[in-house]
């Protein structure tokens, strides 16, 4: 057993690192701030071939493996999670699918949009309705002629006001549940596309959350995803790989948190001493740390077993429901050592804090997490 | 035509610098980090490579764990690698390592469209000796603290940066030039760049391989080839906390001439 990185994956720690501290940490207040979707370093990310590496080189991706995409988004996430979001949706949630389940043409087409091409994707299941129960989806499409006409409106989009390509889940046929879902590659400059309201959130300000609405939307026939039917088996899979990006982001988050508050409370001298010195503050930290390498390990684990294309789904509902509680927890202690500074905008920690709640929440929550690893219990 | 860019391993400096009980550096527990003005080198090579399409080497002169340093540059885009390594070659100073690295570039080869890059100067010794001596070893003009480079066929034109000013020279290539950090921003490793680095050739020049090059001989390498002698090392004494004066009136200048008078300085 090795629990080495390999040297690849070590190159890529050490290229994301560079351009998190150079180009992600000045600006990942600003971006809170004035919840300005960071459009520039994404460019940059795109020229690097980090948003969609995991696609392979044929359609103009590097041919990474899952665990070089979870070390990225982890990178980013230690300085702005709002980033780490852009990245995890735009490879887990929408390259992914197409790679996966696209036809030679759809990949052909979509692929190289996606990695060179520089145009965003994002990911549409949620709606007011259809949380959790993803299988209660209302929104329609129907087959009229060589198109699909659909109707709806999808919620929570993450990319949702920058993304140019959807993968949206509709109910082709409503008698038969979660066999009536069927998943579909939608253009945002397709008729009858259009973007509603953008979502105020507590945290993650700089990832551009909005509602997508189809009004009798054409989408050409050929632009099924997948067999029809077979919609809600390719969201669950698609979501297996997701959170094995939101368990890099929670762990990101939690990584950050810790060198902050590290950082600050040798220097924080109270009573005479730093307040690093203290038992209290030390114990605190060996139960970040502990958390942080046991989220890494299971993070790292189920990347790895994706990439060994073997079923991964207990173990990244595993690593997604640790990491992004653990993020809560080590946000909120980091916190608590600021003392006031740390409620302050002076200090990130507050931001951090706001922006590890969503990891405990979006791509399935903490609740639903341990349904789907109770569920692979064979209880 | 082809460029071939001289880097090193140096300490990082921002992280702890260990130093033995004799004074010097104990590099073993110390973080690495290519040399920043290197850098700057590597990255105007490779703005040259994508404007001309020719081939970038990387050339480093160090113990084995210095391929690592060659593997980011070629992640970065260069072409292929050389790691000059041998225990004859350890204890050089900068005279014998020009030496060392003049020989190994002569093996790579320096045709009429070549240009040999370097940094202006290693942050560990700071002598900015080793480009100059390669050009001269090598017979090669030279141009020193490259602030803009400019190659139009066999010419290249280089802005230097001296400390009150800018001086324009023209040369013809074969050339060899020294880079700053105002050359340029180096780029980020990239992803295609990662998964093939390890793919792309590095080639190891031990002893054996450049013992009979002319510039090769036991007297002009290693710690025997090396005229500079180190008499002493130490880490001089922490001068004391500094005061600073703020204002801009005549009260903050007379407090500052009379603090100064009061310490025999004025």
């Amino acid at each position: 057993m090795d629990f080495n990185l390999s040297r690849e994956h070590l190159l890529v720690r050490k290229m994301m690192a560079e351009f998190t501290e150079n180009e992600v940490k000045p600006i990942a207040a600003e971006t809170d701030e004035k919840s300005e979707y960071p459009r520039e370093n994404i460019e940059k990310l795109f020229d690097l071939g980090v948003m969609g590496m995991c696609v392979p080189k044929e359609y103009g991706g590097a041919g990474a493996d899952p665990l070089a995409s979870a070390i990225a988004i982890e990178e980013l996430s230690k300085q702005c999670a709002s980033t780490g979001d852009i990245l995890a949706t735009h490879n887990g949630l929408c390259c992914d699918p197409i790679l996966t389940h696209g036809t030679p043409e759809q990949k052909a087409k979509y692929l190289p949009m996606l990695t060179t091409g520089h145009k965003v994707g994002a990911f549409a299941l949620t709606e007011p309705n259809a949380g959790s129960d993803a299988s209660k989806g209302q929104t329609e499409a129907k087959l009229e002629g060589d198109h699909w006409v659909m109707n709806g409106s999808k919620i929570f989009i993450t990319n949702g006001y920058v993304a140019d390509v959807f993968v949206v889940f509709a109910m082709t046929d409503k008698t038969k549940g979660t066999k009536g879902i069927s998943a579909f590659i939608v253009e945002k400059d397709f008729p009858g596309f259009s973007v509603g309201k953008h979502e105020v959130k507590m945290g993650l300000h700089g990832s551009p959350t909005a509602e997508i609405v189809f009004t009798d939307c054409i989408i050409p026939k050929e632009n099924l995803l997948g067999r029809e039917g077979k919609g809600f088996s390719i969201a669950m899979q698609t979501l297996d790989g997701g959170r094995i990006g939101i368990a890099a982001q929670g762990l990101g988050i939690a990584e950050g948190a810790l060198e902050e508050a590290k950082n600050y409370t040798k220097g924080r001298v109270q009573f005479g001493k730093p307040i690093s010195k203290f038992q209290n503050t030390q114990f605190t930290f060996a139960d970040m740390e502990l958390g942080c390498e046991a989220g890494r390990l299971l993070t790292y684990q189920a990347a790895w077993l994706k990439g060994q294309g073997v079923r991964y789904t207990k173990e990244a509902a595993m690593a997604k429901l640790f990491t992004s509680e653990h993020a809560m927890k080590t946000t909120t202690k980091a916190l608590q050592m600021f003392g006031g500074y740390g409620y302050t905008k002076d200090y990130p920690m507050e931001r951090m804090m706001r922006d590890a709640k969503i990891t405990e929440i979006y791509e399935g929550t903490s609740e639903v997490q341990r349904i789907v690893i109770s569920a692979n219990m064979g209880l | 035509m082809k460029i071939i860019v001289c880097i090193k391993q140096v300490p990082d400096t921002s992280g702890k610098v260990a130093v033995n009980p004799d004074g010097t550096l104990n590099r073993a527990s110390m973080q690495t980090i290519t040399n920043p003005d290197d850098m700057n080198a590597v990255e105007a090579a490779l703005k040259l490579k994508d404007e001309t399409g020719c081939e970038v080497i990387v050339v480093t002169m160090g113990p084995p764990p210095a391929a690592g340093m060659l593997r980011e540059a070629m992640a970065m885009g260069a072409d292929r690698a050389v790691l000059v390594s041998a225990r004859e070659f350890g204890g050089s100073d900068t005279y014998a390592t020009s030496q060392i690295l003049a020989a190994a570039i002569s093996t790579i080869g320096v045709e009429e469209d070549d240009i040999v890059m370097c940094g202006r100067q290693a942050i560990d010794g700071d002598t900015a000796q080793v480009g100059p001596q390669i050009a001269e070893k090598l017979h090669l003009p030279q141009i020193t603290y490259a602030a803009d480079i400019a190659k139009e066929g066999k010419t290249v034109t280089v802005k230097r940066m001296l400390e009150d000013g800018y001086m324009t020279i023209k040369t013809q290539t074969p050339c060899l030039l020294t880079c700053i950090k105002e050359l340029n921003a180096p780029r980020y490793m990239n992803m295609n760049g990662i998964l093939s680095t390890y793919s792309k050739p590095l080639d190891v020049y031990d002893y054996e391989k450049l013992k009979d090059h002319p510039l090769i001989d036991a007297t002009t390498i290693g710690l025997k080839g090396s005229p500079t002698n180190i008499f002493k090392s130490f880490t001089p004494p922490q001068k004391g906390v500094g005061m600073m004066l703020e204002g801009d009136g005549k009260e903050t200048c007379e407090k500052l001439a009379g603090i100064l008078a009061d310490k025999h300085i004025i």
